[in-house]
């Protein structure tokens, strides 16, 4: 082990820029991911206050119709691809060789490459705001025959999605070889940390779906340019179809942006519960379960293109299954913080407002499995509301709470906590007032993706934006709170928390650029329930 | 495992996982035709078969019932050809071959080529449904000011389950693939 | 700005003269429509909504409880215990019980919607860029339905048209949809570009328009009203620009209608025709 270990020692000795072009090393290159992540999640989240200000009023007093749907198209692909999905690599790059009492990732020169494809991607993706026809508009989703309509943007849109793809594949092939060829001994499969395990299951969703994605774009490619009809009514083809195999990838993809979550989530509440997890295995089944579930219901999205009826009906019994596995997690949860003895300190709090915001995405999410009453909920508000409850209070505030919980790990300070809870709250209460109220114009009958709409829907909007507005500015804060504690602050011990267990509590903080040059004692690994 | 070992293991695993992902890549285009299967089991999306009239003629019409047919007709956005059926609705004996006649003008002041696209709904009924001849089997060019009578033939599948009385049969004329400016700037509709 | 001016007094006369009245102008549910199948959908989103509001009592409620005692500020001793497997078994099988109850009437809604036949009259509905087609089967009657042009100039940027102004600011249409009220109507969807969706919320569905496939639904309108909607699914630049409206009439007046909309039709054809001829004249010389 000592060996593999001591594998390209010279990424040590690069300094400065080469440094981080070269690095091999798990820890510069989750760091880079993180950073990319930050900045993207900045630039999306820019696009959305585009949105949320065209939206305050009705009328259009900013943008127009075409550039605002580009908005929400880049929006959704960055925040996605650019934002969550790098970041919980970064998070995996960071933490799992540590947590397993790994040397460093299994193929490092691997993991180099797929972080550096991304800044290319999106240089890519953004350069096409600046292009003739503007950027895509056709919706993240990307449905013909509507995107074909793209102008210039287009090759340009599938490319970026080809090396998008190809970069989180490399990811997750990494993850996957270091997990089983690397853990240090004893530490069995079932001793994995829940974030290990989540991730694990993440990696293989990742395999499964994202070629399916690159083939639906390479059709949609070749139909625009080299006279193919996949999709193509007129030539014989059949829109209908690109969606089906759209969200075959698409319905893994929301649990590959969300399972990890669960891992963190996982880690954090016996932490500040001071009481081990509850139900340790069955969190591991039910992961899988949900990972399963989710090639098999994927039509759901599209209940109004008019199936059959025993393809609905299938659809929506798949789908409201799903909620069996989530609830046990929910379940698991709180029954981990029972009789506990809580401390709530700001990882804590971003882990309870995950677990009580992303149930109620879970209960807006049954109800739109219901296939008669997606007939009204389809593609408006209602939906918007319910996939940003999952996505932003889910999968970014898990995300949140996990920086704060390994802050001081990575960086060996404290953060402010003052500071934290001010972003916590500022954060909590605003994500409420910006998506509370879409579920409301989603019901009274507001569609998605329009630049502007009926006056009735005027107040619950301005609501919304501004909401919106105080969110956006609160994630400033967290980027001060991150880079005071990069540049100092309170020494942080090699616990860092009262009620920490697990191998990456027993490195210094921070760790050094090789953590376990030698695997660590079996006996201080204690189980993946902690 | 000395370090030898664990990279030829992890190599290993990496070139699973490269094959794993190239076999996903292309179920992704297997998902079509598998896709058309399931469609012509399931009728999910209203294609329709084609028979010989000698398929047809061993058919044994069902004449203890009659199914209702409706016609109806489209035409896409950038194509400036007028098109309706010569008859809304007629009632058929399953089994027995009927024809109808749709007819096509074409408004523009240049030969315009289009292609039409057929669809039944219910969807569910789609397989019961055959056409032995159809104007939607080739093109159709038209010249300017053009305009044809186009028939089609067909037949309802004396298997039809009862329950279905009434099916829509809907064409969808779009300017061809290979002579269309794909999207035209200006759409031209036709009243 | 005049809006803001009109947003402050309205709030000032809801939240102080009618304090309970808040919420009657903020539309905060579905609409309970006026087709059978819509209040069916309205009963059904209801139940599932009270039973998700039950489960958020109790999972909440024991979260709060727990986060309000078991805190090592109030000196509370963390227990050790880490499963049980029955009380997992019971939280596994009461959902499915809950599920069973849900998917149960949401089953028998689904039939009911998918039940098209025996319809007295079909609609078919034709999506364009930016735009819908309508097509009344077996009559004469077809036309284009748009935007209404006070909407269509109000929306445009720059305008300096208050939308508060405006009378059904991006709800109304040139043309309307006249149905008669007690008939089984089939719409039959399609488009002719790129795929739309047909939505009028009182009706209580939306369905695909997608080019080169025909989808079916049905509607059986009580009351008669106008009842308006607008395409729900991303159909390019002007997709929050194509609005419906429906008016539901007795079937007299829709006799009537018809009637009227036939000669119209015929009287328009005529004229066309003769300026087609001068038309075609004028290009052959």
């Amino acid at each position: 082990m000592s060996e593999a270990a001591a594998h390209d020692h010279h990424d040590a000795q690069s300094t400065g820029l080469m440094r981080w072009l070269t690095t091999t090393n798990h820890k510069d290159i989750g760091t880079l991911y993180l950073l990319f992540s930050l900045t993207m999640f900045f630039i999306g989240g820019s696009m959305a206050m585009v949105i949320r200000l065209e939206l305050f009023q009705p009328g259009l007093q900013f943008v127009d119709p075409q550039f605002y749907n580009s908005m929400t198209t880049m929006h959704a692909l960055i925040m996605i691809f650019g934002a969550v999905m790098p970041a919980w690599t970064g998070f995996a790059n960071w933490m799992i060789p540590i947590m397993i009492g790994a040397p460093d990732m299994a193929l490092p020169r691997l993991n180099n490459w797929s972080f550096w494809i991304l800044p290319f991607a999106f240089l890519m993706l953004l350069s096409t705001l600046f292009m003739p026809g503007g950027a895509p508009a056709g919706g993240w989703t990307m449905y013909p025959p509507l995107v074909l309509q793209t102008g210039d943007a287009f090759p340009y849109l599938i490319f970026a999605i080809h090396f998008l793809g190809a970069s989180s594949i490399a990811g997750a092939i990494n993850v996957i070889a270091t997990v089983f060829n690397m853990r240090a001994p004893g530490m069995t499969l079932m001793k994995l940390p829940l974030f290990v395990w989540t991730w694990i299951i993440t990696a293989f969703l990742l395999i499964a779906s994202i070629p399916v994605l690159a083939g639906a774009v390479t059709m949609l490619l070749t139909d625009k340019y080299f006279g193919t009809a996949f999709f193509s009514a007129a030539g014989g083809g059949d829109p209908v179809m690109f969606q089906h195999i759209f969200w075959f990838f698409g319905h893994p993809e929301v649990y590959i942006l969300i399972l990890p979550a669960f891992g963190i989530v996982s880690a954090i509440i016996p932490t500040f519960a001071r009481k081990p997890l509850f139900g340790y295995s069955s969190m591991v089944y039910a992961t899988g379960a949900i990972a399963f579930l989710s090639f098999i219901v994927w039509a759901h999205h599209m209940f109004t293109v008019g199936m059959p009826l025993a393809g609905e009906l299938f659809f929506m019994y798949t789908t409201v299954l799903i909620a069996v596995p989530t609830g046990v997690k929910i379940f698991n949860w709180v029954a981990t913080m029972w009789r506990g003895s809580m401390t709530f300190e700001t990882p804590m709090l971003f882990a309870l407002a995950f677990v009580v915001l992303f149930t109620i995405g879970g209960f807006s999410g049954l109800m739109l499995g219901v296939t008669p009453v997606d007939f009204q909920y389809h593609d408006t508000y209602f939906v918007v509301a319910h996939f940003h409850y999952v996505l932003v209070t889910g999968a970014v505030f898990a995300l949140m709470a996990g920086t704060y919980f390994w802050l001081p790990k990575w960086t060996g300070h404290m953060y402010n906590e003052t500071l934290g809870k001010w972003h916590f709250w500022l954060s909590t209460i605003s994500v409420n007032v910006l998506f509370f109220p879409q579920h409301f114009l989603g019901l009274s009958g507001m569609p998605r993706r329009i630049p502007d709409y009926a006056v009735q829907f005027s107040d619950f909007n301005m609501v919304s934006s501004i909401g919106g507005f105080i969110y956006g500015a609160s994630q400033i804060l967290f980027v001060v709170v991150v880079v005071k504690c990069i540049r100092g602050g309170k020494k942080a011990t090699d616990q860092v928390w009262e009620g920490a267990q697990g191998l990456e509590w027993t490195l210094p903080s921070p760790p050094p650029l090789h953590s376990f040059t030698e695997a660590p004692d079996p006996s201080s690994i204690t189980g993946g329930n902690r | 495992m000395s370090n030898s070992e664990l990279k030829r293991a992890n190599r290993k695993t990496a070139i699973k996982l490269v094959l794993a992902t190239t076999t996903m890549f292309f179920f992704g285009y297997a998902l079509i035709p598998l896709y058309d299967v399931f469609c012509e089991v399931t009728g999910l999306n209203g294609k329709t078969g084609r028979l010989s009239s000698q398929e047809v003629s061993q058919m044994a019409p069902d004449e203890s019932r009659l199914v209702e047919v409706e016609f109806v007709a489209s035409v896409g956005a950038d194509l400036p050809w007028k098109f309706y059926p010569l008859v809304a609705k007629i009632s058929v004996v399953p089994g027995v071959e009927t024809q109808v006649d749709f007819m096509v003008v074409n408004n523009a002041q240049y030969a315009v080529t289009g292609n039409a696209v057929p669809s039944v709904a219910p969807n569910e009924a789609a397989k019961y449904f055959s056409k032995t001849e159809c104007f939607c089997f080739t093109k159709q060019s038209l010249k300017a000011g053009e305009s044809r009578k186009m028939p089609v033939r067909f037949v309802v599948d004396p298997d039809i389950p009862r329950g279905v009385s009434l099916l829509t049969l809907g064409y969808t004329f779009f300017e061809a693939l290979d002579t269309a400016g794909l999207y035209p700037p200006e759409h031209t509709y036709i009243n | 700005m005049n809006f803001l001016k009109k947003y402050a007094s309205y709030a000032f006369l809801s939240f102080s003269v009618f304090p309970l009245s808040v919420f009657a102008d903020w539309g905060l549910n579905l609409p309970r429509g006026v087709t059978p199948f819509s209040q069916e959908i309205y009963d059904l989103h209801m139940y599932v909504l009270w039973i998700m509001c039950a489960i958020g009592v109790v999972v909440f409620g024991a979260m709060f409880y727990s986060i309000l005692v078991h805190r090592k500020s109030r000196g509370a001793k963390a227990a050790n215990w880490h499963h049980s497997t029955q009380v997992e078994i019971v939280w596994t099988v009461i959902p499915f019980v809950i599920l069973i109850a849900v998917a149960v009437p949401a089953t028998r809604s689904l039939i009911m919607m998918e039940d098209v036949g025996d319809a007295d009259m079909t609609i078919k509905v034709t999506g364009y860029q930016w735009k819908w087609h309508y097509d009344y089967i077996g009559t004469e009657v077809d036309f284009f339905s748009t935007i209404e042009e006070k909407s269509n100039s109000a929306r445009r940027r720059g305008s300096n048209i208050d939308p508060f102004e405006v009378e059904h600011y991006l709800r109304d249409v040139d043309n309307y949809v006249v149905v008669p009220t007690n008939k089984k109507i089939r719409f039959l969807t399609t488009a002719g570009d790129v795929i739309h969706a047909w939505w009028v919320p009182a009706l209580g569905w939306k369905r695909d328009a997608i080019p080169g496939f025909i989808n079916e639904s049905w509607a059986f309108i009580k009351e008669p009203g106008v009842y308006r909607g607008q395409c729900a699914e991303l159909c390019g630049k002007d997709h929050g620009f194509m609005p419906i409206v429906v008016r539901a009439v007795p079937e007299g007046e829709y006799i009537a209608w018809v009637e009227q909309q036939s000669q119209a039709r015929a009287l328009a054809s005529e004229q066309k025709n003769s300026r087609n001829i001068l038309a075609r004249t004028r290009t052959d010389q």
